[in-house]
This record gives structure tokens, sequence and C-alpha cells, in this order.
């Protein structure tokens, strides 16, 4: 098909979608007048129930915390997909490759001293940042999901730095898919520990604690630790399987 | 205003659509995709806002404030992690598409496996 055929046929799509979208959208309560019930529920109740001042995250971890569990798995499940397709090919090139002067080793001159001196002390931070977002997440805005994506930004920064990554016994990019099985298997196990406590999978069976305290909410600071492991992980294996993908390509190629 | 935050989902899908349909190149392509998802975030958000209503942290406010609703907040939550994986996904399937057909313009893909 032709690109002009294709954006008449997209034409006359469009307006239809749009016509139904428009629709559907006017059906909708007003902007700021949300009748939800179960909103207004968990207002009431949550934080007294809960004893955690972050409500999304009582939701998320709580009541909707069979729903994460789900959620946590699309993305080991992700990110496992992601490195079998890749890591499908990798045998084929690396035979031929290994003979030749690997780029990764080259990087560590190529790198500035200015984006160093900046990226190494960042990294420190980062991790700090990355563990405070994990813990605090059934206080204050945050949580595993978010804090795992800062701390999976630190072997990122480290790499940009020029740091060697690429002895993968000790480097951070190794451990990535174990960290992510850690994760999502920890999160499993504190649904499970809600079945030994004689309660139903995923009930809050750790003592409440005070509400605004650092391990207040029972398990849902423990889920948020567990899926902050999970996603540092998952995320630090996809940036590792792409960047490997990279370093075998250019060094096919030049 | 009360129609807007629902134009703007509105127009991001529409708008991601088109890039996905002239799109020249898969990862071009796949980045369309995130914009057409992010107006799902935005739609989701609208409609859980309140008038007036605070975010869902009780860490410096009474309990019981008026807050606007914490599920389709943590519905939210979930759909940004489905965007990242299907982004990663599809960007892995990009990179295959490159080995093995030696293009990533969407329109070569097609022609090349008529």
């Amino acid at each position: 098909m032709t690109r002009r055929a294709r954006l008449a046929v997209f034409a006359v799509g469009v307006v239809g979608f749009g016509f139904v979208l428009v629709w559907g959208l006017t059906g909708l309560p007003d902007f700021g007048d949300y009748p939800g019930p179960y909103g207004i529920q968990l207002q009431k109740v949550g934080v007294e129930q809960r004893k955690a001042t972050n409500l999304v995250s009582s939701t998320t971890f709580d009541y909707r915390g069979f729903d994460t569990m789900g959620e946590e798995f699309i993305l080991f499940a992700a990110a496992t997909g992601l490195a079998v397709l890749l890591r499908a090919q990798r045998g084929e090139r690396e035979d031929e490759e290994e003979a030749e002067d690997h780029p990764a080793d080259r990087r560590g001159q190529d790198t500035s001293d200015a984006l160093r001196v900046v990226a190494i002390p960042a990294a420190g931070a980062l991790i700090v940042l990355g563990l405070y977002v994990v813990a605090h997440g059934a206080l204050t805005p945050g949580g595993g999901f978010q804090g795992g994506i800062v701390l999976a930004a630190v072997p990122i920064l480290v790499y940009l730095a020029g740091q060697a990554l690429f002895a993968r016994k000790l480097s951070p990019m190794g451990v990535g898919d174990v960290l992510e099985a850690v994760g999502a298997a920890a999160f499993v196990c504190i649904g499970v520990g809600g079945l030994i406590a004689g309660v139903a999978f995923l009930y809050n069976f750790v003592p409440l604690g005070t509400q605004g305290s650092l391990l207040s909410g029972g398990t849902i600071p423990l889920l948020n630790v567990a899926v902050g492991v999970e996603v540092a992980g998952a995320v630090t294996l996809v940036f590792s399987e792409f960047l490997d993908q990279r370093l075998l390509r250019s060094g096919g190629r030049r | 205003m009360s129609f807007l935050p629902f134009a703007v989902a509105a127009w991001l899908f529409l708008v991601g659509l088109y890039g996905i349909v002239t799109s020249r190149h898969l990862v071009h392509m796949i980045i369309c995709l995130g914009v057409v998802q992010s107006s799902t975030y935005v739609l989701l958000l609208a409609v859980g806002y309140r008038s007036h209503a605070k975010a869902p942290i009780f860490a410096d406010i009474p309990v019981g404030t008026q807050v606007v609703d914490p599920v389709v907040q943590a519905l939210t939550l979930t759909d940004v992690v489905v965007e990242a994986t299907v982004t990663a996904l599809l960007l892995a399937l990009a990179v295959q598409a490159r080995k093995r057909f030696g293009t990533v313009d969407p329109d070569e893909l097609g022609a090349l496996r008529g």
C-alpha cells in the first residue's frame, strides 16, 4: 500500500474513531466530580485500617495486592522474554568477534574527566535517593516501582562514566537477572506468609505499627522492598541486554 | 474548561496514532505507541480528579480530608509499568528486525517479506 493510500484509510478510520471517542467521553462524569465509591471508601477507612499514610501505596500493595503481583510478573516475564529474544542471536556472532579488539576496552579512555567527575558522585547520591524512595513508599509519594527505577539508573550512570562494567562476573549488569528473580520470589513469599499466619494470601499479617513511622503499614513496606529489588534488577537486565547488542554490533562493524 | 483534560487525552491518542501510521522508522513507531499509551494516563488521572481535593497522601494532611481517587492513581501506576515493558519488548523486536532484514523502515519490512 502506498503512503498516500494508507493516509486515506487512516483519515477515514480516524474520523469514525474520533466520533466514537467523543461520544464515549461525553458519557463520563464531569471533570472534578468523580463519584467512584471505592476511592471515597478508602479515603474514609484506608489510613485507619492500614496505618500507611500513602493511600496509593496501600491501594497498590494491599487492597489490590494480588493485581500488583500480576503486574510484577508482567515485568518479570517481559525482562526475561527480552533477554531470550536478544540472546538467541548472541551465540552466532560472538565467535567471530572473540579475537577482535572489544570496543568496551577502549571506552574507559574515551570518557571525559568532566563526565566522570559528575557521574560518580551522582551515582552515590542516586543510590541514597533510590533507597529512600523505596523505604518511604508507605509514607510519602514513591515506592518500590519508582525507587527501583532510580536504583537501576545507577549502573547506567556508572557505565556512562566509563567504568569497566563488562567483566560479567563482578559487574552489577550480571546480577540483574538474579535480583529480578529474588524480588519476584520475595513478593510471593510475603503473600504466602499470610497463608502461614492463618489468613488469606497477601493478607496484611504483619503488625501495622504506628502511623507515620518508617515501618508502618505491615506488609506494605516489605512488598515495596521486594518490588524495588525486582524493578531495579529487571531494568538493569534490560539495559545490559541492549548494551550487549550495541557492543556486539559496533564490534562487528568497525 | 472542564472538558480540557479529556480533550488532551483524545488529542494524545490521535496524534500518537497518526505518528504510528506515518512512521518510517521502527523506533519512532514504538515511541509513538508510548504517546498513545500516555493518553490513557491523562484519561485515568482526569477521571479520578475531584475539585479542590488534595493528593491521597496523608503524611501532612489530617485523615478524612477530601482527596482525589487513589484507585485510579494505582491503576495509572500499573499502566506505566505495562508501557515500560511493552516498549522494552518492542525495542528488542526492532533490534532483531534490523539484524534479520537489514532495515528498520516498516514499509521496506513489508516489501521484503511479500
